[in-house]
């Protein structure tokens, strides 16, 4: 294994000290171990809400049309 | 409809062959690569560009996300013998039977620790585990880096092979918002079109996406899934509700894993629910039976929502088939849908019973002579 390329995976924040025992006492007997996996998993749902709001990217009309007609050829469409 | 994993649908196809190829060092791969490098140039690896850099796998390795954090569980990995090219070449990759050619910019060589590999991934170093078996006869390299098709041969099925653009163009003109993935390695029984119907009737349509490719010795043959499939749908579903189409990948039974690897590629295609059984993409007792459920709360921003089902019979009390939540009778009023039962039945010529097939599958799999893999 090249551990040489390894490199640090991890930062520290800070949040309210309250805040922070109200978590803790919130995570007791769930399959959280720690308040950083919890706030992992809180920020992740909360970035990936996030990112699902923007648009998809449109077809190109020669592109539309390539697929349709492929679509329709295999019984896919009408 | 789901927004492609990463954010963007990947699409890796070269627009015009480049008139260096001769010079360029070339790396024979095998048929399932040859479908790793389909798979990554048609987007439904997405976010993959290629396979996997080394800083990739051992963050997929021990996070289960690549390096950008993504959710991504199964190395997808083009292993080598000797160093036939270095870091910064471009090299050309060819498998003769599916015609593949690819450009492959060679980013990173490396070498990884197997048994580390085997332990993280499959949960076992035990060499009678295909995936495990699989992870020691990789040679000794490993390449990272991104690949652009130039081009690849059309093949059996081909006519019900879509790509996620396809599937995701598909989806939109039949209006549906909301759609469930189902994967399946069989034809149908009753439980299945059970948990099929159940999830749909929650949605907007089905996906039907067997899993085509290599098998094994009393399968069934890949045409026999696919034409039962078929009569199923005619006869027994919505036309404007199900969809079915094929994904060639070879099956890792990594499990848990492997269960979310198979949601992301059915979030590429567009889905926004997968379903999920009893020891999803297990093998013998390696894995827990709801190991590939509890697995999806690792993944918040997995993007996909998992439509979980325990095993599920028919009971001759209720007259329908039931899972464990719903019926409160004993287990000796329980017919179990038994692949194995099944398939003795179909052996000898005989229709299984309509309690467990449709009959109308069951008669078109009895049409083939040889509708298992000898």
């Amino acid at each position: 294994m090249t551990e040489e390329k390894d490199e640090k995976k991890y930062t520290t924040i800070s949040i309210p000290f309250q805040l922070a025992e109200k978590i803790k006492k919130r995570i007791e007997g769930t399959g959280f171990h720690s308040l950083s996996s919890y706030a992992t998993y809180v920020l992740r749902e909360v970035i990936s809400g996030m990112e699902n709001e923007d648009e998809d990217e449109a077809f190109s009309k020669e592109d539309e049309e390539k697929v349709k007609d492929r679509l329709r050829a295999l019984g896919y469409l009408d | 409809m789901s927004r492609a994993h990463g954010s963007k649908l990947i699409s890796r196809h070269l627009k015009k062959e480049p008139t260096d190829l001769e010079e360029m060092p070339v790396i024979e791969i095998n048929t399932d690569l040859s479908e790793d490098v389909l798979n990554i140039a048609n987007g439904v690896f997405s976010p993959l560009k290629g396979f996997l850099c080394y800083n990739d796998l051992d963050n997929v390795v021990k996070e289960k996300r690549l390096e950008s954090d993504t959710p991504w569980t199964i190395p997808i990995l083009l292993d080598y013998d000797s160093k036939v090219a270095n870091e910064g070449d471009t090299v050309l990759l060819v498998n003769k039977e599916n015609g593949v050619r690819a450009l492959l910019d060679v980013e990173d060589i490396y070498t990884y620790d197997k048994k580390t590999l085997s332990q993280e991934i499959y949960q076992t170093q035990d060499e009678n585990h295909p995936g495990v078996a699989n992870v020691n006869n990789m040679k000794q390299y490993i390449i990272g880096g991104k690949i652009s098709l130039i081009d690849s041969k059309e093949r059996e099925f081909d006519n019900y092979n879509l790509s996620p653009k396809e599937t995701r163009f598909l989806f939109k003109e039949k209006g549906w918002k909301e759609i469930v993935a189902f994967q399946t390695r069989n034809p149908p029984h009753i439980g299945h079109e059970y948990v099929q119907k159940t999830a749909l009737t929650f949605v907007d349509g089905i996906f039907i996406n067997p899993i085509i490719g290599k098998k094994k010795v009393g399968d069934f043959r890949d045409e026999v899934i696919l034409s039962s499939y078929e009569t199923l749908m005619k006869y027994y579903y919505l036309k404007e509700r199900a969809v079915m189409s094929i994904l060639r990948t070879s099956m890792k039974y990594a499990g848990p894993r492997e269960a979310i690897h198979h949601a992301i590629m059915r979030k590429n295609f567009g889905c926004t629910h997968f379903i999920v059984g009893r020891d999803h993409a297990g093998v013998g007792n390696y894995y827990g039976p709801y190991d590939a459920h509890d697995i999806f709360s690792e993944f918040p921003d997995l993007g996909i929502i998992p439509v979980f089902f325990r095993s599920f019979s028919r009971c001759t009390k209720c007259g329908s088939v039931v899972n464990d939540k719903i019926c409160p009778h004993d287990q000796k009023y329980h017919i179990n849908f038994s692949g194995t039962k099944i398939r003795e039945i179909l052996k000898n010529g005989d229709v299984p019973s309509e309690d467990i097939m449709r009959k109308e599958v069951a008669e078109t799999i009895l049409k083939y002579d040889k509708p298992f893999v000898e």
